[in-house]
């Protein structure tokens, strides 16, 4: 069956965006065809530096014919109405028509249009100049002439050349004609821009490909990423070297090149005094070069990888020397920033926050680093960290932002401050709580341990949240341009990875009446206040924690029994609720959890049933009275346990999670055996309504452990 | 190359400012002169800024010093300076061969794309205090970024209808490059040896310590607070002044060049303050509106002019 090949030539396209540009094309053009009825067996796309590609396979010659009939005048209806129907239906004479009859209408005319299916070139041809049209591009622009007039073609870069052809492997393609804003498509393409300049004609894809490869133009991503990494791996390999692998400027760099050639390049060792993680910065960000290191003591080593895009008639002498020289420049720049920003201490670089604004309604970054200060110090007693160490890193912890290098380089920011905190002989807590109070940037990001780091990377983010949430900037759908959500998230790992017992409601509140008696957010009106912290921490967090525990493989249905739920003192206490969800976990696995859940199901079950019939609440307390004085022996027994139960709820308060699930599993035989013996709507309205009564303190019972009636399955 | 030291791109800085000339010259770009201000970069030059508005053809290049009172270094940091010298082309609407013309010059120039890895990588132009922005990249020659290429697609708040391509180079650090020098006080200027031999640093370091020290430490920041309002209450006076009667036949703005020196005025009063540290992050913002705003009232009142298109 035929193949497709599709080319758009252009200029330089932006790397980050080539990958998910291919695999629009793709879907585009397959959904186009597809909504037409044309099948497929495969598709693929391409994208280097200066072209899309795609290859469809396996599409049909033309579309499929399809006959359509349709419904006519009555046989001898007047002229006008003949005439009019075989117009319409493209017939010639109304012999061409044939007669149906119909018990009701009588005999009528219908014509049968057979519609045969169209070339699948033509049907080409007609897609896909709005494909290009409207190419969804991140950012794209006009160019040339053409831009005199309004609603001139947008791509990219400008867009030179398109190829299109279609036709089976036994045959000569057709070129597939269509015209974007003057643009005609052909079966002409160019190779690398200095290699291979030339025109190159092409037929379909098993040529195209070959072709373009001998043009010195790899079009497949993937293989240009392979084949930089294999070479990388062994240039470093020869010099007894490690490469320092980096998945996100490989990708950039393969998007850089249509022919990688991957050359060695070295710098003097001198420079291997500066961090090296601002040697990989500087060279990675501003060179896209790969660092090497020394696979015996993992140090790097004063030698980078570059990826050129040619094959240069000097083996590339001249480019790796061209490339050295800016690593150089580079370098020193970074060396000059390492040892000026040496000069001045971190305390004395505050007063320069102070011209930073953080956020207009929420002060300066001073303000900011005063607010962390003082709650760092409050969450240090929480934590077990040294009060004096948590406010001293707090006060520290922002200090780099104003450094040259972190200027530079604002993926420093947290590292450096580490590097000259220790410099300048702070305590090794406290160093590495100016690096570590970011964490955790992100699901996979590791959580800090040390207590020092663990109250001020908790002061941060919850400063962070309980201010925004003051000035009521919270995330919405997928706008969440503060990083609310992860700062959330950041918290909850801490709290939950380190065992930290945190209520966190008291925490907000605490965090809301520093930054208030700042004089940002308002007054502090307490019950503006109350309002606020209730919807970060029950709505908000309670959420995040949700979607955290289910992340964890924690059953959804009992997050939603557990979490939330309690209206004790520990409702605010994540890892408690955590730890609760667990045991309900436990509970529910063994025999007398499902049996419970079974007996609670029913007793609510009856419950909702006899409180609609009745249009009342059975509430209350069940009248022991009335138990002891004509209940059955089963129903003597269930009160007397519901009475115990009262017992789990002492249990959840001293945190027994276990022991409030066994006072639950002791309900378990007493409730099998009540709904076994005992009627509940029994003759006597009063006796009724006492089991009623009974069947609700089951309800309560279970209550203040989870809500049951949330569980599923 | 034949050509004397003198005139040689790769021996003397003046060969490449008269190679790059004398290039784009060939391509049809009439060969301006320096804008007589001060100013940022190339792009404030009115043959850029508002040449670049309105549907008329242009083809210009040119030499601008560009000053950027940041950028000072004490004349101590080998490619950094707070005074160098941009070469601005621009070609409107750009040609389709834009980007073979571009790879012609550094050919000229005596860059050889058999030898040297010559790559366009994604760099998007913006100026917010010109309400501008463009498509492109920056050329990459071995890894060092030698000039600027951006397709304008608005200035002064305007759509360009058509089109502009613009290519700015970096001259100094493109002759370090030719000559092989580490530093750009190294380049040698004259492309004359022994005592004939003038270089980059004889000219321009003693400037760049002493405008280092300015810039930093001693501009008049009253002065220049003074100026920058001025400048924009004069701008906003000469294009008031220069707006047509509205029951006037001839519609045509009749002021918009001296109203837009006083915009490239206001611009490089504030890059001064900027520098000298004396305005604050968020002032620094409305700062820039400020000037943005200047720059759209004479982009709009250029585009009621003749050189904007408006028939005679
Ligand atoms: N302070 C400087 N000293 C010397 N050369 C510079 C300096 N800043 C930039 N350049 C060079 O000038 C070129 C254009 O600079 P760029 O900052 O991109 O200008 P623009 O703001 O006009 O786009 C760059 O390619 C770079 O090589
Ligand atoms: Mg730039």
């Amino acid at each position: 069956m035929p193949d497709l090949l599709l080319e758009l030539f252009s200029e330089e396209i932006p790397a980050r965006m080539q990958r998910r540009a291919a695999e629009d094309l793709r879907k585009l053009v397959t959904d186009a065809l597809v909504e037409r009825g044309f099948l497929y067996e495969g598709a693929k796309a391409f994208a280097t530096p200066r072209r899309l590609a795609l290859h469809v396979a396996g599409l049909p010659v033309k579309g499929q014919d399809v006959c359509e009939e349709r419904k006519g005048p009555r046989v001898g209806s007047p002229d006008a109405a003949i005439q009019g129907f075989l117009k319409g239906a493209g017939l010639a004479s109304i012999d061409q028509a044939k007669i149906e009859s119909d018990p009701k209408k009588g005999e009528f005319y219908v014509a049968v249009i057979e519609k045969p299916g169209r070339s699948t070139p033509d049907v080409l041809a007609e897609i896909l100049p709005g494909i290009v049209k409207n190419f969804p591009w991140p950012k794209s622009m006009r160019w040339g002439a053409a831009s005199r007039e309004p609603g001139s073609l947008r791509w990219v870069r400008p867009l030179h050349s398109i190829v299109c052809t279609f036709g089976p492997e036994t045959e000569d393609p057709e070129v597939v004609r269509f015209d974007v804003d003057g643009i005609g498509s052909g079966d002409v393409t160019k190779g690398h821009r200095f290699l291979a300049p030339g025109e190159i004609r092409v037929k379909r894809f098993d040529d195209y490909a070959p072709a373009l490869e001998r043009a010195k133009v790899v079009i497949d991503t993937d293989r240009r990423k392979d084949m930089i990494l294999h070479d990388a791996k062994d240039l470093a390999f020869a010099q007894g070297l490690e490469l320092v692998e980096d998945e996100g400027l490989l990708e950039e760099v393969a998007g850089l090149v249509e022919w990688p050639v991957v050359l060695m390049g070295s710098f003097d060792e001198a420079f291997l005094d500066i961090p090296p993680e601002v040697i990989r910065t500087t060279i990675r960000a501003n060179q896209k070069c790969f660092v090497l290191r020394d696979p015996n003591t993992g140090k790097l080593a004063n030698k980078f990888l570059l990826t050129s895009n040619l094959i240069a008639s000097d083996g590339g002498k001249t480019i790796v020397g061209g490339n050295e020289r800016v690593v150089r420049a580079r370098l020193s720049d970074a060396n000059f920033f390492w040892k000026t920003d040496q000069q001045v201490k971190l305390e004395e670089r505050l007063e320069k926050l102070k011209s930073i604004v953080f956020h207009e309604k929420l002060g300066t970054q001073y303000e900011r680093v005063e607010r962390i200060a003082a709650l760092a110090k409050e969450l240090a007693l929480i934590v077990g960290a040294d009060p004096e160490l948590a406010e001293r890193a707090a006060r520290l912890a922002k200090a780099d932002l104003v450094t040259e290098m972190v200027g530079e380089f604002p993926e420093l920011q947290g590292l450096m401050g580490r590097y000259y905190a220790t410099l300048q002989g702070e305590h090794t807590s406290v160093a590495a709580a100016i690096e570590e109070h970011y964490k955790p940037l992100g699901p996979s990001d590791r959580v800090p341990t040390d207590p020092v780091s663990i109250a001020v990377a908790l002061a941060d983010k919850i400063d962070t949240l309980v201010g925004f949430w003051a000035i009521d900037e919270k995330p919405t759908g997928s706008k969440d341009p503060y990083a609310l959500r992860r700062a959330a998230l950041g918290v909850i790992r801490l709290v939950l990875e380190n065992n930290l017992r945190l209520k966190l409601y008291d925490v907000a509140k605490q965090s809301l009446g520093i930054l208030t008696a700042q004089g940002h957010a308002g007054e502090g009106d307490p019950e503006k206040a109350e309002l606020i912290l209730l919807d970060l921490v029950q709505e908000f967090f309670f959420d995040r924690l949700k979607v955290s525990l289910r992340d964890r493989g924690i059953r959804h249905d009992l997050i939603d029994a557990t979490v939330g739920t309690a209206a004790h003192s520990l409702w605010d206490d994540l890892l408690m609720i955590v730890r609760r969800v667990e045991a309900l976990g436990r509970f529910l696995d063994t025999e007398d959890g499902k049996n419970l859940l079974a007996g609670y199901r029913r007793a609510a079950n009856i419950l909702r049933i006899e409180e609609k019939k009745d249009g009342w609440a059975y509430n209350e307390a069940p009248d022991l009275q009335i138990v002891n004085d004509q209940g059955q022996i089963e129903e003597k027994a269930l009160a007397v346990v519901l009475d115990g139960a009262k017992r789990e709820a002492a249990a959840v308060e001293a945190e027994d999670f276990e022991g409030a699930m066994r006072a639950l599993s002791r309900l378990r035989q007493p409730v099998d055996a009540f709904f076994d013996k005992v009627t509940v709507n029994a003759e006597d309205p009063a006796l009724r309504a006492n089991r009623l009564r009974l069947l609700n303190s089951i309800r309560e019972a279970t209550r203040t452990v989870a809500d049951f009636s949330r569980i599923e399955g | 190359m034949s050509e004397p030291a003198h005139m040689n791109p790769a021996r003397s800085f003046q060969g490449l400012i008269l190679t790059l000339q004398r290039y784009w010259a060939e391509q049809g770009c009439l060969i301006l002169q320096p804008y007589d201000m001060e100013m940022g970069a190339g792009t404030f030059h009115p043959a850029t800024t508002l040449r670049a508005l309105g549907p008329k053809s242009w083809r210009a290049a040119y030499v601008q010093p560009s000053r950027r009172p940041k950028d000072g270094r004490y004349g101590e940091n080998p490619n950094r300076l707070q005074h160098y010298y941009q070469f601005q082309v621009i070609l409107k609407p750009n040609p389709p061969n834009l980007q073979e013309l571009y790879l012609g010059s550094l050919k000229a120039i005596g860059i050889d794309t058999a030898l040297h890895d010559i790559r366009f990588v994604e760099d998007d132009w913006e100026s917010p205090t010109l309400g501008a922005w463009g498509l492109g990249w920056e050329c990459w020659c071995d890894g060092m970024e030698v000039s600027q290429f951006t397709y304008f697609q608005q200035v002064a708040g305007f759509e360009c209808s058509p089109v502009a391509g613009e290519l700015t180079y970096g001259l100094e650090r493109l002759a370090m490059y030719l000559q092989g020098v580490e530093s750009i006080y190294d380049l040698n200027f004259n492309g004359l040896e022994g005592v004939e031999k003038v270089t980059y640093g004889d000219v321009f370091l003693q400037a760049e310590q002493e405008y280092s020290r300015h810039n930093f430490e001693h501009a008049d920041t009253e002065m220049l607070f003074r100026h920058f309002r001025d400048a924009e209450a004069a701008c906003r006076k000469y294009l008031e002044a220069g707006e047509p009667e509205a029951d006037a036949n001839d519609q045509r703005h009749l002021m918009a060049l001296p109203a837009y020196d006083q915009c490239i005025k206001a611009s490089h009063m504030f890059n001064l303050l900027d520098a000298r540290g004396v305005i604050s992050v968020t002032e620094r913002q409305s700062y820039i509106l400020r000037v943005r705003e200047l720059a759209k009232a004479c982009g709009a009142a250029w585009l009621k002019t003749e050189g904007g298109g408006v028939a005679a």
